[in-house]
């Protein structure tokens, strides 16, 4: 059936026309059932998160101490951890801590940093695109999380202090939803994970600028931006969701691994690292597994699910992978 | 090739620059004055102020970082500010050995499985066997080490008993197997992948007709004509998956209490003790850069075909 399909397309067939090339690959990926179940899971995963005060049925912060690293039972799901608060509702604001920093990462680092310059130094080439390409290399050539690590380890501190400032002055009460650990994060690793996008968008430009409808945009008095944005990214828009799908994962990895280090993510806020640091010892493991279980079986589906959901948009979407 | 390398050569003192810098530079600006740190509760203010004459703190930053860069040259990292009275260098010789040692047995383990897996995948293409490998190298790749490090340990020290749980008694020992499995299990899905891939790749080439045409033994035409061409890609990959290991490193070891560079990082980020924090990352950095330069230099010996600095390499 793909195979029909695809064949219409470069057949040009009435039957596609007046499609253009995203809905097509999006109706390809919707025919692909692994595609799918992942954006299936994923949206249920994000969705949680998003909702997560109107779908948990506790506060992420509220102890019970007489009702300490309980079994899974009805009124908690996942049982409750040493402070006697439900795991269930911990798990579904840590998602919600991995939305917030995937979302914030991709849209200004790997969207907005990385197309932005890539645009820039594929149009423009020269000087431009030299200092882009190789400061990029740079950040490329050493593993970033070193440097992600050290700057989420310095920035927050005074972040928090400056929270606290406006705390003070406004009356409102801002640190403890922990901005400070997002921004951080989000900074750092946005910081790193531009180049990927920037050097996929610098070739797709370079070899688009000798298309046809460039010069034929320019001839009707395009000016930069609009030739750029209008003309030449829609025109490169399936790698770009095919980097941005594959990307995924390793923010949302990056994230626990720091929250892991004791840098990302502070308590009390909930991040599935930091519950998976937290009970990552045998003797947990021992006496009470589902206070490791849970935070970890829901990691490890979310990431599988991303690698899959980026092989399944790979094959929709990158037009060489058919 | 002298040109090209020549050329990779010169881009490391810049990379280790930009490290340093930026890695000297915050965590002097950061959070935690490691002569507060050095003082504990005694706090006397001409004591500080000679502290800090002392170990120069009241210079300016740059004169601080070109001291600091010219220490790092004669391998002198600065002294803990935790540990008082050792140096960096010393703590981190007998960590690093430790975790190098860890690092080695997982790299072993991915290399030898994965290929193994990959080329047994891709002869027997198409059968049961295959699809299983595809399967199983498709789980294993994302299966995040926060799962495998408490599985394993879960099943085979606790439930089963037949692995010791923690700690360290070096290479050859039991105690090595569960981390090295534990950080190996990416890596041999990963090098699975490659391998399968680009054999199947080579297998249907002409020359290994042409091998077979000629009557050479199945083994020396899988040896010789199927794996050393099918290599060249995989070989490519390891240094990513290297610096993926060495990530996992950092967790594997906090789960089985290896007294490892990752334990020390964590525990020095609680202490805010930068001269460790530095040390780490600049090492850290400099084996990753010298590893990748390594294997950009395997390729030539591996397929004559590439020169080196000619053409289209990078």
């Amino acid at each position: 059936m793909l195979h029909s399909e695809s064949a219409n397309v470069l057949g040009g067939t009435t039957h596609w026309r007046g499609r253009n090339y995203l809905t097509i690959s999006l109706r390809r990926l919707l025919a692909n059932k692994i595609g799918v179940a992942c954006l299936t899971i994923i949206l249920l995963m994000y969705g949680a998160g998003i909702l997560a005060p109107v779908v948990t049925p506790h506060g992420y912060n509220d102890q019970n101490l007489a009702n300490v690293k309980q079994s899974p039972s009805l009124t908690h799901p996942f049982g409750t951890d040493r402070l006697g608060r439900d795991i269930f509702t911990r798990v579904i604001y840590g998602l919600r801590t991995t939305v917030i920093l995937t979302v914030v990462t991709l849209t200004t680092g790997t969207l907005a940093l990385g197309i932005t310059l890539g645009l820039l130094a594929g149009y423009f080439g020269r000087l431009t695109d030299t200092i882009i390409m190789r400061v990029g290399e740079i950040t490329t050539s050493f593993p970033d999380i070193f440097l992600v690590l050290i700057i989420v380890l310095t920035v927050r501190p005074p972040m928090v202090e400056w929270l606290r400032g406006v705390e003070d002055t406004l009356g409102i009460h801002i640190v403890h939803l922990g901005i400070a650990d997002y921004f951080a994060l989000s900074l750092g690793l946005a910081l790193f994970s531009w180049f990927g996008m920037a050097r996929l968008v610098r070739g797709q430009v370079l070899q688009a600028r000798e298309e046809q409808y460039v010069d034929a945009a320019r001839s009707i008095g395009c000016r930069t931006p609009r030739l750029l944005f209008r003309h030449l990214l829609p025109n490169v828009s399936g790698p770009i969701i095919v980097l941005v799908s594959a990307s995924l994962g390793g923010i949302a990895g990056a994230e626990v691994f720091l929250s892991f280090l004791g840098i990302g993510i502070q308590p009390p806020v909930p991040s599935l690292g930091l519950m998976i640091y937290a009970n990552g010892s045998l003797s947990v493991l021992r006496t009470n597994p589902h206070l490791l279980m849970y935070p970890v079986g829901t990691l490890a589906i979310l990431l599988f699910t991303f690698s899959l959901l980026g092989d399944a948009v790979n094959d929709a979407f990158n037009p060489r992978a058919r | 090739m002298s040109s090209y390398v020549l050329r990779r050569l010169m881009w490391l003192p810049i990379i280790l620059f930009v490290v340093s810098f930026v890695t000297f530079i915050l965590g002097r600006y950061g959070p935690g004055d490691p002569v507060q740190v050095l003082m504990g509760q005694h706090n006397n203010p001409a004591v500080v102020e000679r502290i800090r004459e002392q170990r120069g703190l009241n210079d300016n930053i740059f004169v601080q970082y070109g001291r600091y860069i010219g220490n790092v040259a004669r391998g002198d990292f600065g002294e803990s500010y935790k540990y008082r009275g050792r140096t960096v260098t010393e703590l981190l010789k007998a960590k690093m050995w430790v975790s190098a040692q860890l690092n080695i047995a997982a790299m072993i383990l991915s290399v030898s499985l994965g290929i193994s897996i990959g080329l047994f995948a891709a002869l027997k293409q198409g059968s049961l066997w295959d699809t299983a490998a595809v399967m199983m190298t498709l789980s294993w790749q994302s299966v995040p080490v926060f799962l495998t490090a408490p599985g394993l340990l879960w099943v085979f020290a606790w439930k089963l008993g037949v692995l010791p749980t923690h700690g360290w008694d070096g290479f050859f020992s039991t105690s090595i197997i569960l981390p090295a499995v534990a950080m190996g299990i990416p890596g041999v899905a990963i090098v699975a992948r490659l391998t399968r891939a680009s054999t199947l790749e080579v297998i249907s080439l002409d020359y290994v007709r042409t091998a077979r045409a000629k009557g050479l033994p199945e083994m020396m035409v899988r040896r010789r004509h199927i794996l050393r061409n099918a290599m060249i890609p995989v070989v490519t990959s390891l240094g990513l998956s290297l610096a993926g290991i060495a990530f996992t490193s950092f967790i594997v070891e906090r789960f089985f209490g290896i007294p490892g560079v990752g334990n020390l990082l964590i525990e020095s980020i609680f202490a805010r003790d930068y001269p460790i924090i530095d040390g780490v990352l600049l090492i850290g950095t400099t084996m990753f850069v010298m590893v990748n330069l390594l294997i950009d230099l395997v390729y030539p010996v591996l397929d004559p075909r590439i020169r080196l600095g000619q053409g289209n390499v990078a």
